[in-house]
């Protein structure tokens, strides 16, 4: 069981073809989207939501269901006109270990265009705003270029593919800061403000982008969306386990034989994923510690009990883990396992917006006493501390980003107890002598 | 109306209604520190977080989550408890704990939080954060290590002050609250963040290290510094006033004053008149009072007295003083020193009222000469919520930097008589159409011509909801500009009346404004409290109370009587008033009928009965129909907002404030 070309998505996600419209055509792209767009609002949604398809940028929220909560009838201002409605797509993608977003927009912009007409037609979208990371610069100017191409083609603007839709495409650089990939401090930014997430509610639905309805979207489920619809949601929900469906990017970095970005069906094991694609991990299987498997976010899963997971949203959660955005970051016995969470811990302590006090607080402060860890200068009681610290900031915080600076270090203690002691022991011998 | 259960208890509350006003309509003190009622909802302390059932399993921030239906809020559960904790242990750890040297000690939110839900101790042994001081003029005072990013003034003056000054820089633990490139904060609301600051980050820059709030006399005032009549609190020690702060009132001043109510106080204890002065061979010397009263009495003026009332003065001043030349039979009052003659018969003509609440519903409003900011910063806010819900503003006057943008129409008064299409048709669409008429606007036919336009445009009318509107406005500019028109402080044709008079004896009550060289036969008896003005080109001169030294009665422009107690004694030999116009009496050997200030209040308010309650006093809503025609360029009378009266005048907090923010003058900061 394990993905065949022809049911790979991302048909150039290696670049061996040329990224321009012409070429993307012949992969199949922008082939009579028109069609799609007749099929009507009401049934892209049902379809995509038949499709089982969930969020792939952490959070998996079934996609389908986010798009139907735009409203029918657009909402009017003050003065009784209407308001639009905006699709914005997360291209902002700063999560260490994270590395599909961008690959999809150097080699196959055009799955990324063709589907933010899709989705932004099926919500009833005036526009659609692709922000993209401020570091991803030769992204930026593909994508500048692929939207030229699919203008000069009549794809996108007015009467787009010639279904009588309107649709624009704005894209938007970043400044290089990781919140805002959050998606109401996107919103923010977008705005041209300081990139501080939003209070919900409301929620972009009700009041997002310049107060209009909004749906923020993940770069990878946009561009997965033409393809389903054209070859049904069956098919799509045909790969992985229930509750996860689909194909995904699984991007692989960190001490395995060969790191890479693949497609892959949900729920393949992770060993499995590893021989097949990477060529094992480096020193064998016994010489891998631990797996960070989606994202810096998530909490570091022990090598024991990864092996034979299934990776997809629920397989992971039931280790205490997540799938956040499959990027698979892999740890053999040589790494300084403290040293990389703290790392981790001073880019949330060097990320956090500021905006609420647990996080701007607490980031800097689990950062130092992880620092402090990792030489062992440090008492075995700071171990509760520190979990508690962790404790404190998760949950209470406006966004995601509290939660996602304590989940490596919960994941840490939960884990690797025993070598953050040892560490305070010698440390503490090594004085006394 | 949201049913749900505090605590269990239940209770309905207002459609709309957070969680945090439910559990506050309940009786439980929910802890905050960036949510203010005047102010957005930042929800970024995290101080007021409840448990709330539906909903996910984590506390919740109660200032920003709406009141449901069904909802179950526990404010005293586990959870909730060891949320502030945590949050509070949060915003402790770099905060420098510098209580004993800090200003905001002892009326601080932080202070008294960290007692009520803090832990006990700390667990924090890593270095804390140290901010550099931010320059935000020479009224704030900036110890930027304790600030905790409640962001509470820079949405005062984004949302309230309307000028984008302050501002968040950097992001995570090094963000840091700003000036624009740390320059002085300016605007007329600026000191406001001082009681907007939670904690010790911004203070009182002129009341650094004067004393603690537990040492301080509380008086409940009234401000005197413009015709607004903001409800302030008087902090005294001893004999000295060290500062004044608003007190809430939303008819009037919402919980806002403007910097020079608050800060022009250090001007009581500068050039004060503190013994009486009797010109002699052309040079003003010391005498006792009995040589002062003396030397009037020998004059004998009989019925040939005058009283010029200047813009501070109380209603209770104006009476004495008006019944002391009543029983000398004359009748020359005035209060308009300036040379105003505008017509007092109907005072609902030359009064705000649509009220300061009111304009704030207004939906399309047409000023006419007045700087609305200098003349009444309480107005221009008003007038900014007025325009964020939708109102068209338009301008006659030459322009000046509002809040609320707005349409310059010209700043000639003929286009009363001419006014733009769009305009007349803003002003006819409108639901609740007002004008406001500035001093600048009174004159040269100003005040008959708008009063044309308000018939033109019914300002006055009954509203759908069955309320009554009257949209005619006209904004004074001094604290004693209602009381004594409604004292009969007007003469037709204003203060020439009395030059023409010639009287032998000028009483003048705080007048400072008046150009005496015109009452150069008159001897002019000065009663009043600074060396400024008047009391240069005085006679004699007898030194009376500031309006923090006395109890008084001030209407304010809406025609607002309200009552303003005393705060301290007068300096040296300085009386109040009342006491001096009493003493007067009895060395011309007439009788004024009352020996008390209960007395004279009695007699005040049995002549003018609207005075004798606090509140708006009637003036009726009928507008005479004027007409005529107006022309002249209006030029607003206020040339420095900081230097309006002699108290102000005499303030060195206002003199750099002048200087620095209206002149451009540099300052150094000395090094601390």
């Amino acid at each position: 069981m394990s993905l065949t070309d022809k049911d790979r998505i991302f048909t150039n996600v290696y670049g061996y073809q040329p990224w321009n419209l012409a070429a993307a055509r012949v992969r199949g792209d922008w082939d009579n989207t028109r069609d799609i767009l007749v099929k009507g609002r009401d049934a892209i949604i049902e379809e995509v939501k038949a499709s089982s398809l969930r969020g792939r940028g952490g959070a998996g929220f079934p996609t389908g269901l986010k798009w139907s909560f735009m409203p029918k009838a657009p909402p009017v201002d003050a003065a009784g006109n209407p308001k639009p409605s905006f699709l914005v797509i997360n291209a902002d993608e700063s999560e260490p270990g994270s590395c599909k977003d961008r690959e999809i927009i150097r080699h196959d912009p055009h799955k990324l265009l063709e589907g933010a007409l899709v989705a932004g037609f099926a919500m009833g979208a005036r526009a659609a705003y692709i922000y993209i990371r401020g570091e991803y610069i030769r992204e930026a100017e593909t994508l500048f270029a692929a939207r030229d191409e699919a203008y000069a083609a009549g794809l996108l603007g007015r009467n787009a593919c010639g279904s009588g839709y309107d649709f624009d495409v704005f894209v938007h650089r970043g400044a290089g800061a990781y919140i805002c990939g959050e998606e109401t401090a996107m919103i923010e930014s977008l705005e041209g403000k300081k990139g501080q997430p939003r209070l919900k509610p409301p929620f972009p639905a009700g009041a997002g982008l310049y107060g209009c309805p909004t749906t923020v979207n993940n770069v990878e489920s946009i561009a997965v969306a033409p393809t389903i619809l054209r070859r049904g949601a069956s098919w799509f929900s045909s790969f992985g386990r229930d509750n996860n469906k689909g194909t995904k990017l699984f991007q692989i970095s960190g001490h395995v034989e060969r790191p890479c970005v693949v497609e892959e069906e949900m729920s393949i094991p992770f060993r499995e994923l590893i021989e097949r694609h990477c060529g094992g991990i480096r020193g064998g299987w016994d010489n891998l510690l631990a797996v960070i498997p989606g994202g810096s976010s998530v909490p570091l899963v022990p090598a024991a009990e990864i092996m034979d997971a299934p990776m997809d949203f629920d397989g992971l959660r039931a280790l205490g883990s997540g799938l956040g955005t499959a990027a698979v970051i892999v740890m053999d016995k040589s790494t300084d396992i403290v040293r990389a969470i703290s790392r981790l811990s001073y880019f949330y302590k060097h990320e956090s917006c500021g905006q609420c006090t647990p996080c701007r607080e607490g980031t800097g402060w689990m950062w130092r006493v992880m620092e402090r860890l990792r030489t062992g200068d440090a008492e075995v009681e700071e171990i509760d501390m520190l979990q508690q610290v962790t404790k404190q900031v998760e949950g209470h915080t406006i966004c995601a980003l509290g939660d996602a600076a304590a989940w490596p270090i919960q994941g840490l203690i939960r884990h690797f107890r025993p070598e953050l002691e040892r560490r305070i022991a010698e440390n503490v011998r090594e004085a006394a002598e | 109306m949201p049913k749900l259960t505090v605590d269990g208890v239940e209770l309905e509350v207002p459609q709309g209604a957070t969680v945090l006003q439910a559990c506050e309509l309940a009786g439980k003190e929910i802890p905050r520190f960036c949510y203010h009622e005047r102010l957005s909802i930042a929800g970024n302390c995290r101080m007021c977080l409840v448990e709330v059932k539906p909903g996910p399993p984590k506390p919740q921030a109660s200032c920003a989550l709406p009141a449901a239906e069904g909802q179950e809020i526990r404010t005293d559960s586990e959870m909730v408890r060891k949320a502030r904790e945590g949050v509070m242990e949060f915003l402790l750890i770099n905060h420098p704990l510098d209580c004993p040297i800090c200003d905001q000690g002892g009326e601080c939110d932080l202070q008294d939080q960290s007692v009520a839900y803090g832990r006990g101790g700390s667990r924090y042994h890593e270095n804390k954060r140290a901010v550099t001081e931010k320059y935000m003029g020479p009224l704030i005072k900036t110890v930027m290590t304790r600030c905790i990013h409640c962001t509470r003034c820079v949405r005062f003056s984004e949302e309230i002050a309307g000028v984008d000054e302050i501002g968040a820089l950097y992001r995570g633990e090094n963000m840091q609250i700003t000036t624009y490139l740390e320059h002085a904060a300016r605007h007329e609301m600026s000191a406001n963040v001082i009681d907007l600051c939670p904690v010790g980050a911004l203070t009182s820059r002129p009341y650094a290290f004067e004393a603690r709030p537990w040492e301080l006399k509380k008086t409940l005032g009234i401000d005197v510094s413009d015709a607004c009549g903001a409800n302030i609190r008087i902090d005294s020690r001893g004999r000295e006033v060290l500062r004044v702060l608003p007190r809430v009132n939303d008819d009037v001043n919402e919980e806002w004053i403007s910097d020079k109510a608050r800060y022009m106080v250090d001007g009581l204890v500068k050039r004060r008149l503190d013994r009486p002065y009797l010109r002699r061979d052309g040079k003003l010397v010391p005498v006792s009072w009995n040589e002062a009263f003396a030397a009037i009495a020998a004059l004998n003026p009989g019925s040939s007295i005058a009283a010029a009332a200047g813009d501070m003065a109380d209603c209770e001043t104006m009476f004495a003083a008006k019944t002391l030349l009543a029983a000398l039979g004359s009748s020359l009052l005035e209060g308009r020193q300036t040379g105003m003659d505008y017509d007092t018969s109907n005072l609902a003509a030359v009064n705000f009222n649509s009220t300061f609440a009111g304009i704030e519903s207004a939906d399309a409003v047409l000023i006419v000469g007045s700087h609305v900011r200098w003349e009444a910063p309480l107005v221009n806010v008003r007038l900014r919520k007025a325009a964020k819900r939708g109102a068209k503003v338009f301008l006659i006057g030459p322009e000046w930097e509002t809040t609320f943008g707005g349409e310059f129409l010209g700043e000639d008064l003929s286009l009363l008589g001419n006014l733009p299409a769009h305009v007349a048709e803003a002003l006819k669409g409108a639901a609740r159409p007002a004008i406001i008429v500035g001093g600048a606007g009174l004159g040269r036919g100003g005040l008959e011509a708008a009063l044309a336009l308000a018939g033109t445009f019914k300002l006055v009318r009954d509203l759908e909801d069955g309320s009554r509107w009257n949209g005619f406005n006209v904004l004074h500019m001094a604290a004693a500009r209602m009381g004594g028109l409604m004292l009969g402080f007007a003469q037709k044709g204003g203060i020439a009346d009395l030059v023409a008079a010639k009287p032998k004896v000028l009483l003048s009550l705080g007048a400072d404004e008046v150009d005496y060289a015109r009452f150069a036969g008159s001897m002019i008896v000065y009663l009043g409290h600074h060396g400024d003005k008047g009391a240069h080109a005085a006679d004699v001169i007898l030194p009376a109370a500031a309006y923090t030294e006395k109890a008084g009665t001030y209407v304010n422009t809406e025609g607002r009587v309200q009552w303003s107690d005393k705060a301290v004694f007068a300096p040296g030999d300085a009386r109040e008033d009342w006491t001096i116009l009493r003493a007067l009496a009895d060395a011309f050997g007439v009788s004024v009928g009352f020996d008390s200030f209960e007395e004279l209040r009695g007699a005040m308010i049995s002549q003018v009965p609207a005075l004798g309650g606090e509140g708006l006093a009637d003036y009726g809503s009928e507008l005479p129909p004027g007409g005529g025609s107006a022309a002249g360029t209006i030029a607003y009378p206020i040339k420095d907002f900081y230097m309006t009266n002699p108290i102000a005048r005499a303030s060195a907090t206002m003199q750099r404030c002048s200087a620095e923010l209206l002149h451009g003058e540099h300052f150094a900061e000395a090094a601390e």
